[in-house]
């Protein structure tokens, strides 16, 4: 086959394809650090109960594959009554895996803020929680933006574990094209090409937060 | 005058290891108070148990009538209307100046921001700060991020002021401006707790100086008795002051 035949035959799939990652990072990346936050907080917080609860979760999901996360979330929850369509399912796997570490990003970012920052926030009558919203995360958050950043460019490329569930996303689109054309090595290639401008791109958001918040801390 | 802060047979612990025994103090209005002794003396915990940044196992701390180790007591409201001011200046370094005045006067006094920049400014005047309001604390010095603590603190319009070594982290250049500030405050009048080794400053300012030596208060006089007739002191007191005094 051609070059231009073979792009033109490719591209619009694996660019559709390329969305949907994307799709899929971003939801999960919004999501995850929502529930990474609270997670966080109910550690540090060691509210009882729940923090037990939440640490137990943590620890499951940094212990077990993905993929097996995957598949239990969309072939094994029908068993209990709970069928997921395939979209919600990935999104569902994802946030929940990428939440727990940043979860535990987020805590050692908080662990990391001194004492005395607490000591001087409460000393000024603020509550627990307004020391922790005002003073402690916006420091925190500094301080796990590194960590954060390596857990979001993984997730980036776990997206591709959702094709195991018939989610065209860029790894499933590529292979699709592939089983017409017969050509795996260029399309392969390309749709490596496409993770790394992804990731590359999201490495570059990353330098630019990580100058803007130090502008706003100057030690 | 009356007791502004009092504490009775106050005891601490960290598991086994005690670390406050039975102190018995107070400050009464208007009064500054000295707490010295040698590093590890307990004098830092206890002037944190007076704001419940640590917390005490037995004995009872008032302040201005409310128990501070009574579960009922609201202790944002009660640190809100007590100052502190820490070792290492402990300001918010993602804030700028104004905004460390300003963000506990919103938040907790629920004045405006406004009105919380106003005050903020004429504090920062006071302490001499008033053209680095737009700063962050990083680009002050240390003495300065002190003065600019200080002010933060006033900005609550407290009722008392607890200093846990505030000149021991400065160069010994800039004790003296931070030391001013804290003798003008005392001439107005504030109720001040001072934990610091700043002999010449008791000597000038205080009212009455505490030593403690291993969690317990083993002096509690007068400035006059306590610079007075070293004899009269204990052994331990002596030999910490023998040896701060000389220099």
């Amino acid at each position: 086959m051609e070059w231009a035949g073979l792009i033109e035959a490719a591209l619009p799939v694996m660019l559709k394809g390329a969305l949907y990652t994307l799709l899929f990072a971003v939801v999960a990346m919004v999501l995850g650090l929502l529930l990474g936050f609270v997670v966080a907080l109910l550690r540090v917080g060691k509210v009882p109960v729940l923090s037990q609860l939440v640490a137990f979760y943590v620890s499951a999901m940094r212990g077990t594959p993905l993929l097996v996360q995957i598949f239990v979330i969309y072939y094994g929850l029908p068993g209990i009554g709970i069928e997921l369509e395939p979209v919600p399912a990935g999104v569902l796997a994802l946030t929940l895996n990428v939440a727990a570490y940043l979860s535990e990003s987020l805590r050692g970012g908080i662990a990391g803020v001194e004492r005395g920052q607490w000591d001087a926030g409460l000393s000024l009558g603020l509550s627990w929680w307004q020391t922790m919203r005002y003073i402690v995360a916006p420091q925190a958050l500094r301080l796990s933006v590194p960590s954060l950043s390596n857990s979001l460019i993984s997730l980036i490329k776990d997206t591709s574990l959702v094709s195991v569930i018939t989610v065209t996303e860029l790894m499933l689109a590529t292979k699709e094209v592939i089983a017409q054309t017969f050509q795996p090595l260029p399309l392969y290639l390309g749709a490596a090409a496409l993770y790394w401008m992804m990731s590359a791109s999201f490495e570059r958001l990353q330098k630019r937060v990580e100058r803007k918040l130090e502008l706003a801390h100057q030690r | 005058m009356s007791a502004m802060i009092s504490i009775n047979n106050v005891s601490k612990w960290y598991g086994d290891f005690q670390v406050l025994t039975d102190c018995t103090t107070g400050v009464k209005k208007g009064e500054v108070v000295v707490v010295c002794g040698p590093s590890g003396s307990g004098k830092s915990t206890l002037i944190k148990c007076v704001n419940a940044l640590e917390p005490f196992q037995k004995g009872e701390i008032i302040v201005d009538g409310i128990a501070v180790g009574d579960p009922k007591t609201d202790l944002p409201k009660l640190r809100s209307r007590v100052g502190m001011v820490f070792q290492h200046f402990e300001l918010f370094p993602h804030l700028s100046i104004t905004e460390n005045l300003a963000i506990a006067q919103v938040k907790v006094l629920g004045r405006s921001q406004d009105e919380a920049r106003e005050k903020g400014l004429k504090l920062l005047d006071r302490v001499g700060l008033k053209a680095h309001a737009h700063k962050f604390p990083g680009q002050l010095s240390g003495g300065q991020q002190q003065r600019v603590a200080i002010a933060r603190a006033l900005a609550m319009d407290p009722i008392a002021m607890l200093f846990d070594e505030p000149t021991s982290a400065l160069d010994p250049e800039m004790i003296n401006e931070v030391l001013d500030v804290m003798t003008e405050l005392a001439q107005e009048g504030m109720t001040m707790m001072c934990v610091t080794h700043e002999m010449g400053f008791a000597r000038r300012v205080a009212h009455r100086v505490i030593f403690m030596d291993k969690g317990a208060i083993v002096e509690d006089c007068d400035k006059d008795a306590f610079f007075g007739d070293i004899n009269a002191r204990s052994e331990r007191a002596r030999q910490f002051l023998s040896k701060i005094l000389q220099h």
